[in-house]
């Protein structure tokens, strides 16, 4: 086979895309299309409650148009990182909707389901026989970040995928997985070089981001032959270009020439940018390099407790010139009124916005200009109760704050709701970030295939 | 001569590298700019110490990347994304502070 192609229709399922641009890739004929629906960014709650962080009905949109498409022209459809964090429960929750769309669309196929979620007795050995590697600056892991994890996962390589490929999936749905891997996955079982299709997928996850103007919920294409790959939007109104890609391979990344991954290293010092025509960019030079061992990239979240906040905001020049002073005489009338309370008990903070409530230490302009302030009280505490008492006080004590100067003797805050306060629920932290060294990159993540449809299709 | 960050880069920008890590990009509006930038050393770690007043340390990498034409700059983040008393969850508005920056080339 001298080429390879690759449909990625959106940078995380459930983000959308034009039906126009699918088309267009579909007429092109891939091979294989292919999505990857997760990311940290949004943060640990999402991992560590089991929640997807995009919506069931816009993943339910998508995946109506891809399943589709992949059982009219027969070819796979590969869905990594499973409802954003790819833990147990969104995998079962991506099912559920494969499931109802099979049943409403009278689809039947082979689908392959891939568990990413890593149970915590395998890292609890791995730690104790010292196969576990930091990755700093992220701290050295404890027993108790491992066991207090509420969810574990592992980001799988292209191996698994082609695991079930083989085993004959017409779809892939898999837990966590290394971004890349649904991209790269097929063409690597075909024989094509694996350092190009990896590479290939680190663009391709982010669909249309790498094309100008960049969109995060369009569709691009990537060709992958012998020595290169190129890469097309689908949308006649972007392009790539050599900056556009080439800008693309920065982002996320802390080192652009040196992306570790799953058993390999994708090194970019030989890569080459070139515009192949007006809309695509060709890419070649990119190299695989082996690593000593082979380790998967685990992540963790535990809960460290529920969160209240009060929206308010400040217009009053005296208050704003103090408050500074006033959120230290809050603070301690808090910890006075409720000296029964230990302090590890509950956080108490205040976002400042107008002063710096985006950048807090790293904010170099100490000096506040703004005319009025927004102001974030929020606690967090071991309790969904104890949250709300603190962050009530907290509230009631600032609004009535009787600091120097003061002329607005009836309330220091406007609010912006009634109720004022908002439980915000549970509030988790990463607990886990680091490596595992394995022997087999597919026994952490098992597999079963599943008939649906039969016999109604 | 003096010129303004804003108005030799096309794009600046902050975002999480991992939830450990913030990158900084700043990608040049031309190769010319780029090179004198590069040559000059002019992006450094002191530079973005003092900016930022964050410790050496702090600064994991500053690379220079010729196929882009840009300069990325990874420090630590002061908090993991997402926990209690974090700000930017994304990590995607850090880079402010970098659009005041001027040079002598």
């Amino acid at each position: 086979m001298k080429e390879i192609k690759v449909l990625s229709p959106t940078a995380i399922l459930g983000y959308g895309f034009p039906v126009a641009s699918f088309k267009a890739g579909l007429e092109r004929r891939p091979d294989v299309i292919a999505v990857d629906a997760g990311s940290t960014d949004p943060g640990p709650y999402y991992l560590g409650a089991g929640v997807s962080f995009t919506d069931r009905r816009a993943v339910y949109r998508d995946l109506s148009l891809m399943l589709k498409a992949g059982r009219e022209l027969k070819i796979p459809v590969i869905i990594g990182s499973a409802g954003g964090s790819g833990a147990e429960p969104h995998l079962q929750w991506n099912l559920d909707i494969i499931q109802e769309i099979a049943a409403r669309e009278n689809l039947s196929f082979r689908l392959a389901v891939i568990h990413g979620e890593i149970d915590k007795n395998i890292v609890l050995k791995a730690f104790a026989e010292g196969q576990i590697i930091r990755l700093p600056p992220g701290a050295p892991l404890t027993i108790e970040d491992i066991s207090g994890s509420t969810h574990i996962v592992g980001q799988m390589g292209v191996e698994p995928f082609i695991h079930a490929l083989e085993a004959g999936a017409d779809v892939v749905l898999a837990g966590r997985s290394y971004d890349p891997a649904v991209f790269a996955a097929l063409p690597v079982m075909r024989g094509f070089a694996p350092g190009l299709a990896l590479h290939m997928g680190k663009i391709l996850e982010c669909a249309a981001i790498a094309a100008i103007p960049g969109s995060g919920s369009d569709c691009m294409m990537g060709y992958l032959r012998k020595d290169h790959f190129l890469l097309e939007p689908l949308n006649p109104a972007r392009k790539c270009t050599v900056t556009s890609v080439a800008a693309h391979t920065l982002y996320e990344k802390s080192n652009p020439y040196i992306l570790p991954g799953p058993g390999s290293i994708i090194d970019l010092t030989a890569a080459r940018f070139d515009q192949y025509n007006e809309t695509m960019v060709k890419v070649s030079g990119s190299r695989l390099s082996p690593c000593p061992f082979y380790a998967i990239k685990l992540e963790g979240a535990k809960r460290v407790g529920y969160r209240t906040i009060s929206v308010a905001g400040a217009r009053d020049p005296v208050f704003i010139s103090r408050v500074d002073e006033i959120i230290a005489g809050v603070k301690s009338r808090v910890e006075d009124n409720f000296s029964d309370i230990p302090a590890a008990d509950y956080t108490l903070l205040f976002h400042i916005y107008g002063k710096d409530g985006v950048m807090a230490d790293l904010e170099p302009q100490k000096k506040i200009t703004s005319h009025e302030l927004g102001i974030i009280i929020e606690a967090v505490a071991t309790s969904q109760e104890l949250a709300n008492t603190i962050c009530s006080f907290a509230r009631s004590t600032m609004l009535h704050y009787g600091y120097s100067g003061r002329v607005s003797t009836a309330g220091n805050l406007a609010f912006l709701y009634s109720p004022s306060d908002l439980k915000a629920g549970e509030v988790y932290r990463f607990s886990i970030h680091h490596l595992i060294k394995v022997s087999d990159p597919c026994a952490l993540f098992p597999m079963e295939i599943i008939k649906i449809g039969e016999g109604q299709g | 001569m003096t010129v303004k960050l804003v108005d030799i880069a096309s794009i600046i920008r902050s975002k999480n590298a991992g939830p450990y890590e913030l990158t900084l990009d700043i990608i040049f509006k031309d190769r010319e700019w780029y090179e004198k930038i590069k040559k000059a050393k002019a992006i450094n770690r002191s530079l973005i110490c003092g900016l930022y007043n964050i410790p050496e340390e702090d600064i994991l990498n500053i690379i220079e990347f010729d196929p882009a034409g840009a300069v990325k700059i990874t420090i630590r983040r002061p908090l993991v994304s997402g926990d209690i008393g974090e700000t930017d969850v994304y990590g995607a508005q850090q880079h402010a502070p970098l659009l005041a920056l001027k040079f002598e080339l």
